[in-house]
C-alpha cells in the first residue's frame, strides 16, 4: 500500500509553531505533529477521516505543549 | 558542487527502493519507539527502538558489546552486511544507531537521505509486514571511543578551550529560555549552554524535504559559525540523538578528522552541581 493524499501544513498553538502531517494509508488516516523547532514528533493520531486523525493528534500536542515552561 | 567527503554512507530513497530486496542489504527503521514502524514501513525493513534496544536499559549508556552483538545477530546482520538506517524525526535516532554501529566497528552502514519523512512524502510503498530475520553470528570490534566524548574530557576541553564545541539544540534551548523542546518532558535542572559552545541547530544542515544540504552549503554554515575543524569538534544536544545527526554531517559529509558526539549532552551537564553554564 502507498500513502496517499499527503498533506503538510504549519499552525500555531499558543506560542509554539507545529507541523501537521497527515495522509491516508489503506482505509485509515494518520497524522503526526512535530514542534517546528527543533522538529521532534510530539503527537500522533489516527482515524477514519483526516479530520479525526488530525484532531486527535492536535489535541494531544496541545496538551503536551501547554506543559512547556518558559523560564526567562 | 563538491561531493561529500564520504558519499558512500548516504543512499537515496530511490536507491533503497531498488535495493531493498538485496540479500546482503538489511534495512532498519530506527525511532524513539516503534509505533511509526507499526503504522507502515519500508518493505523489508526491521525495527529498532531507541528506548529499549539501542540503549542499556539499566544504566545510562549505549549498548554493551555483548548486547550489541545480540541485537545485530538477531536482526540477521553479519559483519559484512550493508546496513541501511532511516527513521522519523529527520533521522535523529537513525543517526544515533549509525554512530553506535561505528563505535562497534561495523564497516558498511548508510543513512537513507531524508528518512521516513521523504519516503512518505514521495508516496512510496509501505507495509505492515515485519520480516523474520534468520539469526546470524555477529562479532563486534572493541568500542572506538575516539568518536564519543565523556564528561571528564568535555570539562577538561572546555576549561582549556581545546575544542570547538557545537550545541545543536534549538536557539531557545541554547539560551535557556526553555529546558526541553516544546511538548517534551524537561530533563534538566538548569537552562543555558556549555561555556564556549557555538549554536548551530541541527536542522540548518537539512533541506525542507529532510535531505542534507550540499557540501558547500554545509561547509559555509559551520565556517561562518567559527567551526573549522582546526581543533577537535564535540557536538552535543539534549540526549545525544540530534548531535549524532550533526556528528554525521561533520565527520562523513564534511570530512572533519576528529569529531565526537557527547551523548551525555545537556541532560548530563545541565544537572551537574557546580558545572559552569553560560546564558547570553
Amino acid at each position: 500500500m502507498k500513502p496517499e493524499e499527503y498533506s503538510r501544513r504549519q499552525q500555531q498553538v499558543g506560542r509554539w509553531a507545529i507541523n501537521i502531517v497527515s495522509y491516508r494509508l489503506g482505509d485509515r488516516y494518520y497524522c503526526t505533529v512535530d514542534n517546528v523547532e527543533p522538529g521532534a514528533r510530539i503527537a500522533r493520531g489516527e482515524g477514519a477521516t483526516r479530520e479525526e486523525a488530525e484532531r486527535s493528534a492536535i489535541e494531544k500536542a496541545t496538551a503536551r505543549l501547554a506543559k512547556t515552561r518558559v523560564v526567562s | 558542487m563538491s561531493e561529500y567527503a564520504q558519499p558512500q554512507v548516504l543512499v537515496s530513497t530511490k536507491w533503497v527502493e531498488e535495493h531493498k530486496g538485496d540479500a546482503n542489504v538489511r534495512i532498519v527503521e530506527v525511532d524513539v519507539d516503534t509505533k511509526a514502524y507499526e503504522e507502515g514501513h519500508v518493505p523489508g525493513a526491521i525495527a529498532w527502538s531507541w528506548q529499549t534496544q539501542l540503549c542499556d536499559t539499566v544504566q545510562r549508556d549505549i549498548l554493551p558489546k555483548a548486547g550489541f552483538e545480540r541485537l545485530l545477530g538477531s536482526s540477521g546482520i553479519e559483519n559484512g552486511t550493508t546496513v541501511v538506517l532511516y527513521g522519523d524525526n529527520n533521522n535523529w535516532f537513525a543517526a544515533w544507531a549509525f554512530w553506535q554501529l561505528k563505535i562497534y566497528g561495523h564497516g558498511d552502514v548508510r543513512l537513507m537521505n531524508g528518512g521516513r519523512k521523504k519516503w512518505i512524502e514521495e508516496e512510496r510503498e509501505l507495509t505492515r509486514d515485519a520480516p523474520r530475520a534468520a539469526p546470524k553470528t555477529y562479532r563486534a570490534k572493541d568500542p572506538d571511543l575516539s568518536i564519543r566524548s565523556f564528561l571528564p574530557e568535555v570539562r577538561k576541553a572546555v576549561a582549556g578551550r581545546a575544542v570547538e564545541l557545537v550545541d545543536v539544540r534549538s536557539p531557545q534551548e541554547f539560551t535557556g529560555e526553555i529546558l526541553a523542546p516544546p511538548g517534551l518532558p524537561e530533563t534538566c535542572q538548569r537552562g543555558g549552554h556549555i561555556p564556549g559552545a557555538k549554536s548551530i541547530t541541527w536542522s540548518k544542515a537539512c533541506n525542507e524535504d529532510g535531505t542534507f544540504k550540499s557540501r558547500d552549503e554545509l561547509a559555509r554554515l559551520y565556517r561562518e559559525a567559527g567551526i573549522t575543524g582546526s581543533k577537535p569538534v564535540i557536538a552535543y544536544c539534549r540526549i545525544g540523538e540530534r548531535s549524532s545527526h550533526s556528528w554525521f554531517v561533520l565527520k562523513y559529509l564534511l570530512g572533519f578528522k576528529d569529531v565526537r558526539n557527547y551523548d551525555g549532552s545537556w541532560t548530563e551537564w545541565g544537572n551537574l552541581v557546580g558545572a559552569p553554564v553560560e546564558k547570553p
